[in-house]
């Protein structure tokens, strides 16, 4: 290799090239185990809502519902296979709940240990910058609030909420699974109905965070989807120094 | 902030493909192993599963306290029990089995199906009456408070004292179409009554006249109703509703 660019020594294209300064490059973003951790709550999530659905099909008595009806469309839960499926739905949920728990041990220990919390959860000063981000991202401003992390405020209250969820709907999920020997749980939340409701609501905002995440994901772009993925996204040299010199001279 | 990585353009396409293949690789490891779950079920769920609900039996079996009770309340705070389970107490077109309360007797045998004691029902009420209101709960979800009167199955079971170092106690109804087992230390927990009156009611034949098991260490699924045979044995058979894939554990 190095004969040949010896050889063609005088050519002015060639090493050159590769030495010039890229204009564009790739910014680590995302940790590996994020990546993961993130990629496989999405089947855990999808199996125990589905066969948390199976389990509140079971009965028209006392279960936790919009209204007195069936709260899904015949076509939809006759697709989802929901009917005289208790037996399985309670194998499923009460298999598969252990690997959403242990991913989320894991998740939190390690956002514990590198740090990486801070990258998550808002700083109680920055919580001043919450109208501007919000005008910012409708498109009034055109400024965004100077951030630390590379989430917005808006952005890491609701990642901090939605690990929040995560734990509330564990812990209930712990009070329903035992009950009697975790008694205390269902008196937290005053009685089993309302440890259910709490159960099921949670279940619910992870619903409406998630179709939230999935348009702002839409909205940001395909790099930023891709850099969950990948780990890395591609920045501009430019704007990722003009980024630090404003950092350093803070 | 913490310090980041910067790769070329060029490295960050390679990343990306790997990246791409590590998913589909692990999607379609996932979508195999969802789909291969259901190969080999073992009493209705995949027989993987059935490995967790044991696990989850021994877990919790392993976490359980001998002295703690579960909590109790009020009687005024009992409601009306639904009716669920038709099981040994009405037929499949859902007409009442017949009920000879005169010649009704529990049989009650030990290991080898050896023959102990055949009781009348008057002879099982002299024993010491409790009364305690506890949550119901039902596999399908709900639950309700019940006022449940009768004897502590160990004071039954203090009658055949030998009997009480087995480790499982399987109850049958008279026409042994329901039938479940239970690990000893549930039954001799002190909240796990023979009952005969409910709400401060005789029991009705709906509800397992004339004696059925409550506790509320377990599912509605093991408090059997109508009990006409109470065996002492070495080993767990068979719950009804296991066999339909439920857990046999069915613990609370």
């Amino acid at each position: 290799m190095a004969d040949t660019l010896v050889r063609n020594g005088g050519a002015t294209d060639g090493p050159e090239t590769t030495l010039d300064e890229p204009t564009q490059v790739a910014v680590e973003k995302h940790p590996r185990a994020i990546r993961w951790m993130h990629w496989l709550n999405f089947p855990f999530l999808s199996i125990m809502i589905w066969s948390g659905l199976r389990i509140a099909w079971a009965s028209d008595f006392r279960q936790p519902r919009f209204d007195e009806d069936r709260f899904l469309p015949e076509s939809v839960w006759q697709l989802l296979d929901l009917d005289r499926a208790l037996a399985r739905g309670l194998a499923f949920h009460l298999s598969f709940g252990w690997f959403f728990v242990i991913n989320g041990v894991l998740y939190a220990t390690y956002l514990a240990i590198t740090g990486e919390w801070r990258t998550i959860v808002p700083r109680l000063q920055s919580l001043k910058d919450i109208p501007a981000t919000l005008l910012h991202e409708m498109g009034l401003k055109k400024d965004a609030p100077k951030t630390t992390s590379q989430y917005n405020v808006m952005q890491q209250l609701a990642y901090s909420t939605v690990l929040f969820l995560g734990f509330i709907v564990v812990f209930t999920g712990f009070g329903l699974f035992k009950p009697t020997q975790l008694s205390f749980i269902i008196e937290i939340f005053g009685g089993y109905e309302n440890t259910r409701s709490v159960h099921f609501w949670t279940t619910l905002s992870f619903l409406a965070f998630f179709l939230v995440h999935i348009a702002q994901v839409a909205r940001a772009g395909f790099g930023t989807f891709w850099a969950m993925v990948t780990g890395y996204q591609v920045q501009d040299v430019q704007a990722l120094e003009a980024k630090e010199t404003a950092e350093v001279g803070k | 902030m913490k310090e980041r990585k910067i790769i070329s353009v060029e490295e960050f396409e390679k990343k990306g493909r790997r990246s791409f293949l590590t998913g589909l690789g692990a999607a379609t490891v996932g979508v195999a192993g969802i789909t291969g779950l259901n190969v080999t079920p073992d009493r209705r769920i995949p027989s993987l599963m059935r490995s967790v609900m044991d696990f989850n039996g021994d877990l919790w079996q392993a976490l359980y306290r001998e002295q703690a009770l579960a909590p109790t309340f009020d009687h005024s705070e009992a409601e009306d029990l639904i009716f669920n389970g038709r099981w040994g107490v009405r037929d499949d077109e859902g007409e009442p089995l017949p009920l000879d309360l005169d010649n009704y007797r529990v049989e009650v045998a030990g290991p080898g199906d050896e023959v102990l004691a055949s009781m009348t029902i008057d002879e099982i009420q002299e024993l010491p009456y409790e009364e305690m209101t506890v949550v119901h709960k039902c596999v399908e979800g709900w639950s309700q408070k019940v006022t449940w009167g009768g004897t502590r199955f160990s004071n039954f079971a203090a009658l055949f004292p030998e009997m009480m170092q087995l480790p499982v106690v399987g109850l049958q109804t008279p026409d042994n179409v329901y039938h479940v087992s239970l690990d000893m230390d549930s039954m001799l927990h002190p909240q796990t009554l023979i009952a005969w009156d409910m709400n401060r009611e005789p029991l009705t034949s709906d509800h397992g006249a004339p004696i059925r098991l409550t506790t509320p260490l377990k599912y509605g699924i093991k408090q059997i109703k109508r009990i006409g045979r109470v065996q002492f044995s070495e080993e767990r058979t068979l719950d009804y509703w296991e066999e339909r894939g439920y857990d046999w554990y069915a613990g609370l």
